[in-house]
């Protein structure tokens, strides 16, 4: 096991748990879509460098599969955009 | 250690930085156009990076060709929904930072 990738994939692990941060803050729903968009790209990079290291390299065709995905959800939930911006609960 | 694996580290460094940089802008920034912004630096040069970094370090070129299409694909899709989500936001009446919302006289 490579130490750097291991501990890139913990670091980026980390960033996406900072990110939370913005979701529960929000204000607006684009905000927590952007975040949306951080995770699937940074889950991406931690696929890809945990699939480098020899053995696992199955974890490589995960991410090409998760890069595909990614904007579906946004294309869905654009679709859905309440008008008027701020969230109902705020 | 290599010169192969010494550049190969140095770059996945620089895209962790660059991921570091993407979030601490969308925590920071004060509206959601500046964050787009924050977050497709992550996107681009932080997954490029590391794409960049990865692909050195491949034991095969088949193996580098498909990190970069990884890559790819991320840049399209995020490209195509940055659009969809700051458009939506406009759309929807949210304020850029300072100015007033969209379609209201300033």
């Amino acid at each position: 096991m490579n130490e750097l990738h291991a501990g890139l994939a913990v670091f980026l692990l980390l960033n996406v748990l900072v990110g939370l941060v913005r979701v529960a803050r929000g204000p607006t729903f684009a905000d927590r879509m952007l975040v949306a968009q951080l995770f699937g790209t940074t889950g991406v990079t931690v696929l890809l460098v945990l699939g480098a290291d020899p053995g696992r390299s199955a974890l490589r065709d995960v991410a090409l599969v998760f890069a595909m995905l990614a904007a579906i959800a946004v294309v869905a939930f654009v679709q859905l955009v309440p008008m008027g911006g701020q969230d109902r609960d705020r | 250690m290599t010169p192969r694996t010494v550049i190969s580290a140095a770059l996945l460094i620089l895209g962790g930085a660059f991921f570091l940089a993407g979030t601490l802008g969308l925590l920071r920034f004060p509206d959601v156009y500046s964050r787009l912004h924050a977050l497709t630096k992550a996107d681009n040069l932080g997954l490029g990076f590391v794409a960049v970094g990865l692909s050195i370090e491949a034991a095969s070129f088949a193996l580098s060709v498909k990190v970069f299409i990884v890559w790819a694909s991320v840049v399209l899709a995020s490209g195509i929904s940055s659009q969809l989500i700051a458009g939506a936001a406009f759309r929807a009446g949210v304020a850029p930072a300072g100015k007033a919302p969209p379609g209201e006289a300033p």
